[in-house]
């Protein structure tokens, strides 16, 4: 896995974005090859995709609506890479500090605006617990973060099912769904662009895009965390505290991703709904690795996966072709994002055959 | 049948920013066993590297036995008959010898079933062939690093190699592991094999080589016979001037007054295993403390231990009043204890970070560099990293160039640069002048003199006798994780330190354990 974080940090910046846009390409060439195959018409696809996913104004809406949980699931997954680390529960996260903002964005009694910001960053908080965990068990005990940020996912959709099951302590009992209750008027984000579901949450996400790059450039704990990331026998020289480090970037990684569901809770649906998230703490990962584990690069990549989501259900309206072809063209770009030799080498064979 | 082995006309070979060779003219011939010389950047890893296929030249013509080729890849290499053994390793721990040396070129009973026993006999037979002893079974991390270095060179035998390319193979090998290497490569040489040895020391290159060519800045400034040279000449051709072998050391008449204290210090390696066994030690103001050792014998751990990386299970440090037993590095580096590692590639230097963000490591929350938590200030970094650039002269296009981009030497000149601005009272310098060059040594030595003089308490570990006995004041002589002998370096010589680091006593006078 470090020789994948060095890959990335190896070459410049242009020849990065280069590599990236090159590897999105390969994906969509590929995608057409399997388009093909299966006997879908290739143009439709790509015109119903683009459609929804740009078409008009709803459909930008929705695309942007999509990536605004995926940029925070980015930001938590390369957060946690940059220390060396995989948080692979950032979809675990997003549930407990989506419900954990449901609950104080319906039972607490606060001013507007400052009721939205105490939601969130209830949820935020609870998220970063959820990542301190496997942090404290990491550095502890040295127990392999990825199989417990993964399992500890599990736990926490499990634990979070159950509390809005029927009977559950959260279940709302005027619905028939499993949810909680709704989250008050003065906890809401203002939706932007109506009548799609787009809020401040983009704004958030935005916000955080930036505070992480200020966090691992500018400050000397994010120094520290990049440190331990790329030497940690070098880190220890420095007499930093390696393993204090890998709970940290655990934990700010819980809190990102708890930042997200509760956007989602704050933004999107106004209350925890179970399975409310269609798998943005996973799209996290290949958010973060198209980014290729930079900060501002997570607004472009999740622009990208969000587009590919909300392009796929126009797709499948229009019968183009399932609409699952947009998780199969956003596992190909992961596929050639994480295979970047496999690109270099094309680079270089095109290049010799130029010459 | 051809007269060379290889022939290199006119090689150029760019990296931003450098020319690492520029126009090189190298031929090698059969049988024949040819030093490549020169400083750190000079362009001799670079020009091997070519000649493996790891690069691609930018403009030059290679001939392999006779037979142009361009553009070609290190399998390609191999195919032609070229092994290449690597400063650093390329052996997978936990492999034994021989699933290390067949890798890639398995032996297959009926096409599909692995035979190892195969692999086996093979490597017995070409270990016994060139004099080359390797265990086929032994895991590689069970073996001496002079034995992993054989292993590499029956692997590249194992592919068919008639041409050996050795990057500074005596680097890292203990003495007598350096006079089997000789004794080793004679043999190759008997068998028809032809060599090509980099280096940079001069005494190997005269004593190991047929012929010897000399690099300069990416340029050749002449071949000679190995026989017909002597070492001021090849120093002279090296570095382009009269290099002072030995270091003047001024007399500083201070009184002795101790800094650092280490009592009665024990430590495990990192197996476990009980690597000092009381170890006391007294650095003082104004003087360099050697210590004189054969590798392995708790050296290591003694660097770390009175660098806080590794903490002792028994025993006290204290630096005047200051009781650090039991600290982490952090409070070593605050008290203004600097520590040159003996590994630069894993310790010294964040490989993928910038020059820049290497030259803070350690001081990165102190002021100027960092004023609060929130905030650390890329103006007064950057002015600090040229400052260190220009003070130490290390050669790097920018200031955000990869520390992994620059040559060796300048590596550690960027160690060094940073820990002496550190402006500390104790330097712990272990192994300064692994895989430099002569001007680089001479560099690194006068630093530290500079630093001694100034009134810093230096210890340095080195597994370089004549270096311990060049710059020290003192020398502590390390036996199984005890200190031997205490010795001034003007009463006493190399045999005499020699046999207390090899038998941990002289056999005129029984010696006990002393207290440095």
């Amino acid at each position: 896995m470090r020789s994948v974080l060095q890959a990335l940090k190896q070459s410049s910046f242009l020849q990065e974005t280069g590599i990236t846009l090159l590897s999105i390409l390969l994906a969509f060439g590929v995608g057409c090859l399997i388009l093909w195959a299966a006997g879908y018409s290739i143009p439709a696809v790509f015109i119903n995709l683009w459609k929804g996913a740009f078409g008009n104004k709803i459909a930008i809406g929705n695309t942007l609506t999509k990536a605004t949980p995926i940029i925070l699931t980015s930001l938590s997954f390369l957060i946690a890479f940059r220390c060396g680390l995989f948080n692979i529960g950032a979809e675990g996260q997003m549930y407990i500090g989506a419900i954990i903002t449901a609950v104080v964005g319906a039972h607490l009694h606060l001013p507007a605006i400052l009721h939205s910001i105490v939601a969130l960053f209830a949820g935020g908080l609870a998220g970063a617990f959820w990542g301190w965990i496997p942090g404290y068990l990491k550095a502890k005990r040295g127990v392999n973060e990825f199989v417990t940020t993964m399992m500890l996912s599990y736990v926490a959709i499990g634990l979070t099912d159950y509390l809005v099951a029927p009977r559950g302590p959260l279940h709302d009992a005027q619905a028939y769904a499993n949810q909680t209750s709704a989250v008050l008027a003065t906890a809401r984000f203002a939706r932007i662009l109506k009548p799609t579901q787009l809020s401040w949450a983009i704004v958030v996400a935005g916000i955080a895009v930036l505070l992480v790059w200020y966090f691992l450039f500018r400050t000397p704990s994010g120094y520290e965390l990049r440190c331990v990331g790329q030497s940690p026998t070098a880190a220890e020289y420095g007499g930093i505290r390696t393993k204090r480090k890998l709970i940290l970037a655990l934990s700010l990684a819980g809190l990102l991703a708890g930042l997200a569901g509760a956007g989602e809770i704050l933004g999107t649906h106004f209350r925890f709904v179970d399975g409310f998230s269609p798998g943005y703490g996973w799209d996290g990962i290949a958010g973060g690795l198209i980014a290729r584990a930079h900060p501002v690069g997570t607004v472009f990549s999740a622009l990208l996966i969000g587009a590919l989501r909300a392009g796929a259900l126009q797709v499948q309206r229009s019968h183009a072709a399932p609409g699952d072809i947009a998780t199969v063209l956003q596992a190909l770009v992961i596929f050639f994002i994480i295979a970047p030799t496999l690109v270099r080498r094309l680079i270089r064979w095109r290049r010799r055959s130029v010459q | 049948m051809p007269e060379f082995a290889i022939e290199m006309k006119g090689i150029v070979k760019r990296f931003p920013g450098v020319v690492a060779n520029n126009g090189i003219d190298f031929s090698l011939k059969k049988g024949e066993i040819h030093g490549l010389l020169g400083e750190n950047g000079a362009g001799k890893t670079v020009l091997m590297s070519v000649l493996y296929g790891l690069y691609y030249p930018d403009a030059g013509d290679i001939r392999i036995d006779g037979v142009p080729h361009k553009n070609y890849r290190p399998a390609m290499a191999i195919r032609l008959g070229i092994g290449m053994v690597h400063q650093h390793f390329m052996l997978v721990p936990r492999l034994t010898v021989a699933e290390n040396i067949m890798l890639g070129q398995e032996p297959t009973k009926s096409g599909v079933l692995l035979d190892q026993e195969a692999a086996i006999e093979k490597i017995e037979a070409f270990s016994k062939q060139y004099g080359l002893p390797v265990d086929p079974r032994a895991r590689i991390e069970q073996l001496p690093v002079g034995e992993q270095q054989r292993v590499e060179i029956v692997k590249a035998l194992y592919r068919g190699a008639d041409t050996l390319i050795l990057d500074e193979p005596t680097a890292v090998l203990t003495e007598q592991e350096i006079e089997h290497l000789g004794e080793a490569l004679a043999k190759l040489k008997q068998e028809g094999k032809s060599i090509v040895l980099i280096t940079h020391k001069l005494q190997e290159a005269i004593g190991m080589c047929d012929r010897i060519t000399v690099l300069r800045k990416g340029e050749v400034i002449g071949t000679v016979d190995a026989k017909e040279t002597s070492e001021r000449d090849l120093a002279e051709m090296m570095v382009g001037r009269d290099v002072v072998f030995t270091v003047r050391r001024s007399q500083v008449t201070a009184e002795p007054t101790t800094v650092l204290r280490a009592t009665e210090i024990r430590a495990c390696d990192d197996r476990g295993l009980e690597a000092l066994k009381g170890v006391s030690l007294e650095l003082q103001r104004h003087e360099v403390l050697g210590i004189a050792g054969v590798q392995g014998n708790g050296q290591a751990e003694l660097a770390e231990i009175l660098t806080g990386l590794r903490p002792p299970t028994s025993g006290t440090i204290s630096l005047g009043d200051l009781d650090l037993t039991g600290k982490g590095a952090k409070a070593f580096i605050d008290a203004g204890i600097a520590h040159i590692p003996a590994d630069r590639y894993l310790r010294g230097l964040v490989m993928t970070f910038s020059v820049r963000e290497n030259a803070i490591l350690g001081q990165h929350r102190k002021r100027p560099f960092s004023s609060t938590p929130f905030w650390y200030h890329q103006g007064a970094t950057t002015r600090f990293t040229r400052e260190i650039v220009d003070a130490f002269d290390v050669k790097t296009p920018s200031v955000n160039t990869l520390a992994q981009n620059l040559s060796g030497g300048n590596q550690q000149r960027l160690i060094i640069g940073r820990e002496f601005s550190k402006k500390p009272h104790v330097i712990i310098a272990a192994q300064p002048t692994r895989g430099l060059d002569v001007g680089g040594i001479e560099y690194v030595h006068q630093q530290l003199l500079k630093m001694r003089d100034q009134g810093a308490a230096v210890l340095l570990i080195s597994m370089d006798l004549d270096e311990v006995m060049r710059v020290s004041d003192r020398i502590a002589v390390i036996y199984t994780g005890r200190i031997v002998a205490i010795k001034d370096p003007e009463e006493t010589n190399r045999r005499e330190l020699g046999e207390l680091m090899l038998t941990g006593s002289l056999s005129s006078e029984r010696g006990v354990g002393e207290t440095a």
